[in-house]
């Protein structure tokens, strides 16, 4: 009965993947982070039902994974865009100008940081120094990095991803 | 001659390095004599030799605190807590205002494992992890196949080089958050936990990884390690023209001319790299302040400019070398404005384990934010001091918070003019 409810919640490339990842380590537990990485990959989010699945596949209780996922900001709890805009605005980034950077991302997304457009194609989140200030100001989209952005190269960057 | 010039005898870390910064991988870095280091290492050297070979190098820790490396490795050797021992990259690198390791582990990801798999034969740990900050996507995918290339080439795996020691190397990616980088914090966050900073003593080489001694050592100190074992630790120590051993990456940021890295020897000055390697402050900026190695130092200010980059020298002018990387503050920005941003990044950082930390560093940015705004009330700045104090080291779990305070107080000590700025006049 429980296994089946795994089943529903998580694929089996999922699971896969999540036993692979327990592997490297001598507890299960240790895998959580990257589980929850994991299913978050394709659903852009984590919901209950996720949390009580990798609960089940790492034989840990699921408050456990409950409170490593509300701790961590890469982990969401609700639904994101299908695109996540992380501005630079550290340091480095405010000294150059982060700001300028951030007014014309709300202006052409229409939001504020920590929303998500009405279309749900962005979202716009603050992100800790990106380790590239000398080519700063900063900012990544999903996976990639941009550096030396300026009010043109933003726009275009955003248009990449419609 | 040409200071950027980078050659094998003065620049262990960067010599490698192409025009372009782009990836070595596994062939070239052996023609540049990668990999020989290693070799060294298991097939002519005892553990115990290595060990005493990296002490007496003095290679210090270069992830900020400094602490002598051999040291560190020695007490995990001589751990009798248990037989099974762990060896952890710190790659987590937020510190705002450093960009040191990621250059290291995109552009020269071999010199890393190097590193790492001697001090594993030094320790003798047959498991090891790079616990990588979840945002550093290019050097996640160059770590992978340098560390699947090192694998095929016989350098990790079962029975490394046919002498019998084996080593496992995994990769381990951060879900952000700036504590992870506190080692005890780094050791809850590999573990599957939230990543609160752990109580001190037991230290992490008796008590780490899962209850075993663990060695935890930056990016830059480990890249260190191949360097030393192939030159030795005099020529390593002759690299430096102060106490502190060796060189270090150092930089400048900010609204400079050519903002960026470099491998210097310790003891080379502030005003040199600013000078002659970041070519100056950009037209129409002066330089105002400068934080010598990240959010979490102290302020200077130009009158220090002169001060050989080390250990040493930068504490005695009241700040900390911190990551080296440091950043120019010029005559536009606002200190109390810089300081408001430097403090909500802080507060939003904070693990939230101890009340003064988790309390203290919102109550701080509320000031802050009201002081920015030209709207802060007579008082506020002997409150801010008197907090800062709460927040001293000693009062908070970890060092996050008295890091905070740095920024805040030596800026109210040079530029307390702004802060009172802020005041609004009844
Ligand atoms: S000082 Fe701050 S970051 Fe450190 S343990 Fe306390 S609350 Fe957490």
């Amino acid at each position: 009965m429980k296994k089946k409810y795994l089943d529903i919640v998580l694929t089996m490339e999922e699971q896969k993947r999540i036993f692979e990842e327990k592997k490297k380590y001598e507890y299960p537990q240790a895998a959580v982070i990257e589980a929850l990485k994991i299913a978050q990959e394709k659903r852009k989010w984590i919901s209950k039902d996720v949390i009580y699945a990798i609960s089940e596949i790492l034989s840990i209780p699921s408050v456990y994974v409950q409170e490593v996922a509300t701790f961590y900001s890469q982990i969401f709890l609700e639904p994101v865009g299908r695109n996540v805009i992380r501005y630079c605005d550290s340091v480095v980034c405010y000294v150059v100008g982060y700001k300028k950077i951030l007014s014309i991302l709300e202006k052409y997304l229409k939001i504020k940081p920590g929303q998500t457009t009405i279309d749900n194609k962005f979202t716009l989140l603050p992100i800790c120094c990106l380790g590239c200030c000398d080519r700063a100001p900063s900012m990544m989209v999903n996976e990639d990095t941009y550096f030396n952005l300026s009010d043109k190269k933003i726009v275009s960057i955003l248009e990449s991803y419609l | 001659m040409n200071k950027k010039i980078r050659k094998p005898e003065s620049h262990p870390l960067t010599w490698r390095l192409k025009k372009n910064n782009s990836p070595i991988w596994i062939n070239e870095y052996k023609l540049k004599n990668g990999y020989s280091a290693l070799k060294k290492s298991l097939c002519k050297m005892s553990p115990v030799e290595i060990i005493d070979e990296i002490k007496k190098s003095e290679l210090k820790g270069r992830g900020g605190a400094g602490f002598n490396t051999g040291m560190k490795w020695d007490m995990v050797s001589k751990s009798k807590i248990s037989k099974t021992k762990y060896l952890v990259c710190n790659a987590d690198e937020m510190e705002p205002g450093t960009f040191k390791d990621r250059l290291l582990m995109e552009s020269i990801p071999h010199q890393l494992i190097e590193g790492m798999i001697i001090a594993a034969f030094a320790l003798q740990v047959h498991c090891a992890y790079i616990f990588l900050r979840g945002e550093y996507i290019q050097a996640l995918k160059n770590l992978k196949k340098s560390i699947f290339e090192a694998y095929k080439m016989g350098y990790l795996g079962k029975n490394i080089l046919k002498t019998g020691f084996s080593l496992n190397i995994f990769i381990h990616t951060g879900a952000g958050r700036y504590i992870c980088g506190e080692e005890t914090a780094l050791l809850n966050s590999l573990e599957g936990k939230r990543a609160n900073p752990r109580f001190k003593p037991p230290f992490p080489v008796e008590i780490g990884l899962w209850g075993k001694p663990t060695c935890i050592n930056n990016v830059e100190t480990l890249s260190n390690v191949p360097g030393i074992i192939s030159n030795g630790h005099i020529w390593y120590k002759n690299l430096s023209k102060s106490v502190d051993s060796g060189t270090k990456m150092m930089g400048f940021s900010g609204n400079v001319n050519t903002p960026g890295i470099w491998e210097l020897p310790f003891g080379t000055t502030a005003r040199e790299i600013l000078e002659d390697y970041a070519n100056g402050m950009k037209k129409g900026f002066q330089l105002k302040a400068w934080q010598p190695g990240g959010a979490g130092t102290d302020f200077l200010t130009p009158q220090h400019i002169d001060v050989p980059m080390d250990f040493e020298n930068v504490s005695k002018i009241g700040s900390r070398l911190g990551t080296a990387v440091a950043m120019a503050v010029d005559n536009h920005i606002n200190m109390v404005k810089l300081v408001y941003n430097i403090e909500k990044f802080f507060s939003r950082e904070s693990c939230g384990w101890c009340t003064p930390c988790r309390d203290g560093l919102p109550w701080i940015v509320k000031i802050l934010k009201s002081l920015s705004k030209k709207k802060g009330k007579e008082g506020d700045i002997e409150l801010l001091e008197e907090l800062s104090l709460s927040l001293s080291f000693g009062k908070t779990f970890c060092a996050h918070a008295p890091g905070a305070m740095e920024p805040l107080t030596s800026a109210i000590k040079y530029f307390r003019i702004e802060f009172e700025r802020g005041i609004k006049l009844k």
